[in-house]
């Protein structure tokens, strides 16, 4: 409870929780189209792009204003994004290939970058090491300030642009025949994701970014079928394990918020894979073993009303080996005939013998008559 | 030995034992678990710290393997279930094992030298100073890994070359023929761990992704065939890291990041000039595909209008563009394509086709 009331007390904490939060919901609706489109590793590939930009941004400025690094790490990763696109389009060379030569070669490209303003005389493996895994607790108020206004920006343009992103990423082709340029729609959804990363990089660091584009779309996508929804959902779960993670890492020494952060939402993810309704592994499980319970009820009651129309009493009573032996040997008959029994359909005459109530002859027959 | 030989040397080697790995994971299009793999594989080192209580032990490169492969189980399994697709299940395993890395080293290793940006961005130029014994000959540390780990790849790669080739062009067939795709995978996987592991000591695990994919993706551009694409793979990666090593001398930058920074400029010469697949010999197709197809509907239009009463008309140079619905620059341009190429004759205004003009009409008309 007392975490809870240092929410609202704590500077800190307050900042770092709000940033997060902001930073989970706008990667987790962004993330939904990353998702979507099989382009997961798309947002891993930017953020570590973005690191020649953010350190060009800085030599050329002089600045160690947010804004201008973000303005720095954008262009990046949109340069990165742009000769992606280039490679897989003209050359036989595949998009994960593409991925991964941008991702390292533009590090690396940065690293050397960086040595360049240590030659200058500027503090830089702080800086280095705030942009692998992010410092939360460096925020102030007003970079989250910056970061909820950028967000808002990104997100009213989804929604200004939301069938057009909805035709892109379930079907390109018929959006391209009804007179869409979607190539251009392809470039604006990646460079607002790249947007997204880009605001994330202080508070979780490069490394860790790509998990909060990916993870709670992922989760939210095992909950429901449609894209609002699962957006909403997405967002909600990245503002959750944002909140959560630094809470968490409020009370620990050595836990920095980033790494909390993902561990949360990676929780949630196999949670939700787990034991998400429909989909889930667990409830898929379950109802595939009712499936096959109700399937040797069905065959069990069939056989018995078989066996009953050969005697002029329906309810003549019919030996248990008879059951078995008519249901092809599969096994499981005599706990399906205490489930009968249950529900009032079957009585059990002696410790071997067996037959059909009156409710259990017109169950069988409304049975017979479905499959007919 | 002196120090920069043995550096530049540590450089060639790590960079061609990682092309060997890199050209089955980018025919495999598996190039992204190269960057899940040499990020966990920090959660191998530091569960084998604990376990053994120090960083020199050698079984530490055996216990992040282990962990690199647990990683693409694990990414298998989820999607195993269907239920999150594999670059999204990618993206979601080794951020986790990576967390789990960073909170344990900042929580119960604070002391040790572990860095976690010493191991994502390596210290080659400080190889020299840690040395090692190897058949009485004293080397730079991580030239003997690295070393054992080429050999060891060479020898993997001739001894199951066959079975690599065949599971990674057509698995069916592999496991038609008893060959378990499932085994060759995993044994690339470990591969790709083991190699990973001993490179990032050298230039990081970031720049180890450069090292196995661009030089592999390079090779690709050239050739066809997988044994020349191994061979250009390594040419590749040779030249990187003298490359690399060259540039970190004269601009007295970080070795790492320049290795991965001429992976880069290597793979872009190539796209650029490489013959057949490279930008501008595609370019270079593109448009004289263009001409040709124009000079062969001009031979066409000709021979339809040959020796008619319209020939006048259709067939003056000056209203040619009206007739093919070309642009009069366009279509002027053509006209001296394929002068040049000897179809057509000007004629007092009017446009003949020659012999040879005649036939690639008729040869097109036919088809």
């Amino acid at each position: 409870m007392d975490l809870f009331l240092e929410l609202f007390t704590d500077y800190t904490l307050r900042t770092v929780a709000l940033g997060t939060a902001v930073l989970g919901i706008v990667s987790g609706a962004l993330g939904t189209y990353a998702v979507l489109r099989r382009q997961s590793l798309l947002g891993d590939a930017m953020s570590h792009a973005a690191l020649p930009g953010v350190v060009l941004a800085f030599i050329i400025t002089g600045s160690r204003e947010p804004l201008v690094l973000l303005i720095g790490a954008g262009i990046a990763g949109i340069i990165g994004t742009l000769f992606m696109l280039l490679i897989t389009r003209y050359t036989r060379i595949r998009e994960d290939s593409a991925l991964g030569i941008i991702l390292s070669v533009f590090f690396g490209f940065g690293l050397i970058l960086l040595q360049v303003v240590e030659r200058l005389g500027l503090p830089n493996r702080a800086g280095l090491n705030v942009f692998l895994f992010g410092q939360a607790a460096t925020l102030l108020f007003r970079d989250v300030v910056l970061m909820a206004i950028i967000s808002l920006l990104v997100i009213s343009i989804v929604i200004l642009f939301w069938k057009e992103f909805k035709l892109l990423s379930f079907d390109s082709d018929f959006g391209a025949s009804i007179g869409f340029n979607m190539v251009w729609l392809d470039i604006l959804l990646i460079s607002l994701l790249v947007v997204a990363i880009v605001i994330g990089l202080q508070a979780v660091g490069v490394v860790l970014m790509s998990a909060m584009i990916v993870a709670p779309a992922a989760a939210a996508r095992q909950w429901t079928d449609s894209l609002s929804i699962m957006m909403i959902l997405s967002a909600i779960f990245g503002a959750i394990s944002g909140i959560s993670g630094a809470i968490i890492s409020s009370t620990g020494a050595g836990l920095s918020t980033g790494p909390v952060v993902v561990l949360v939402i990676s929780t949630i993810v196999l949670f939700s894979v787990l034991f998400a309704t429909k989909r889930g592994v667990v409830w898929s499980w379950y109802s595939r073993l009712r499936r096959q319970r109700m399937l040797i009820l069905e065959s069990v009651l069939n056989n018995m009303l078989k066996l009953a129309e050969q005697h002029d009493d329906p309810t003549h009573p019919h030996a248990l080996v008879v059951l078995e032996a008519m249901n092809h040997g599969q096994g499981g008959v005599k706990n399906t005939l205490s489930e009968l029994i249950k529900r009032g359909w079957v009585v059990q005459i002696d410790p071997t013998h067996f037959s059909l109530t009156a409710a259990g002859i017109e169950e069988a027959e409304t049975f017979l008559l479905q499959n007919n | 030995m002196s120090a920069s030989t043995e550096i530049l040397l540590i450089a060639i080697v790590t960079a061609v034992a990682c092309a060997i790995p890199g050209v089955f994971l980018v025919l495999r299009q598996m190039a992204m678990m190269s960057d899940a793999i040499s990020h966990t594989v920090l959660l191998g080192i530091v569960l084998g710290f604990f376990a053994f209580q120090s960083l020199d032990s050698p079984w530490l490169i055996p216990a992040a393997a282990i962990m690199g492969v647990i990683t693409v189980f694990l990414v298998e399994m989820f999607v195993n279930t269907r239920l999150v697709k594999e670059d999204a299940a990618i993206g979601i395993v080794f951020p986790a094992l990576f967390s789990i890395a960073v909170i344990l080293i900042s929580r119960y290793a604070s002391g040790v030298h572990l860095d976690s940006d010493a191991v994502l961005l390596g210290q080659l130029e400080f190889a020299f100073f840690d040395r090692s014994q190897l058949f009485g000959l004293d080397i730079a540390h991580a030239l003997k890994v690295m070393g054992i780990i080429l050999i060891l790849n060479v020898i993997l790669l001739l001894l199951f070359y066959k079975e690599l080739k065949i599971s990674t062009f057509d698995a069916g067939l592999a496991a038609a023929l008893g060959f378990s795709p499932v085994l060759i995978h995993y044994g690339l996987m470990m591969m790709v761990s083991i190699t990973a592991v001993g490179a990032f000591d050298a230039v990081g695990s970031i720049l180890v992704v450069a090292l196995m994919i661009a030089p592999a993706a390079t090779g690709w551009l050239f050739t066809d065939r997988l044994d020349r694409m191994l061979i250009y793979a390594v040419v590749a990666a040779v030249l990187s890291a003298v490359g690399g090593f060259a540039m970190a001398i004269w601009f007295d930058t970080n070795m790492g990041g320049s290795m991965a920074t001429m992976c880069g400029v290597v793979f872009i010469i190539a796209l650029l000039t490489a013959p057949d697949r490279g930008l501008i010999a595609v370019a270079l197709r593109r448009m004289r595909q263009r001409w040709e197809f124009s000079q062969t509907m001009l031979a066409i239009h000709l021979l339809n209008h040959e020796g008619t009463d319209a020939e006048e008309d259709e067939c003056r140079v000056d209203h040619l563009w009206e007739h093919l619905r070309w642009q009069p620059d366009f279509a002027e341009q053509v006209i001296r394509y394929a002068e040049g190429h000897g179809v057509v004759r000007r004629q007092r205004g009017i446009l003949n086709l020659t012999d040879e003009g005649r036939a690639i009409a008729e040869k097109a008309m036919v088809r």
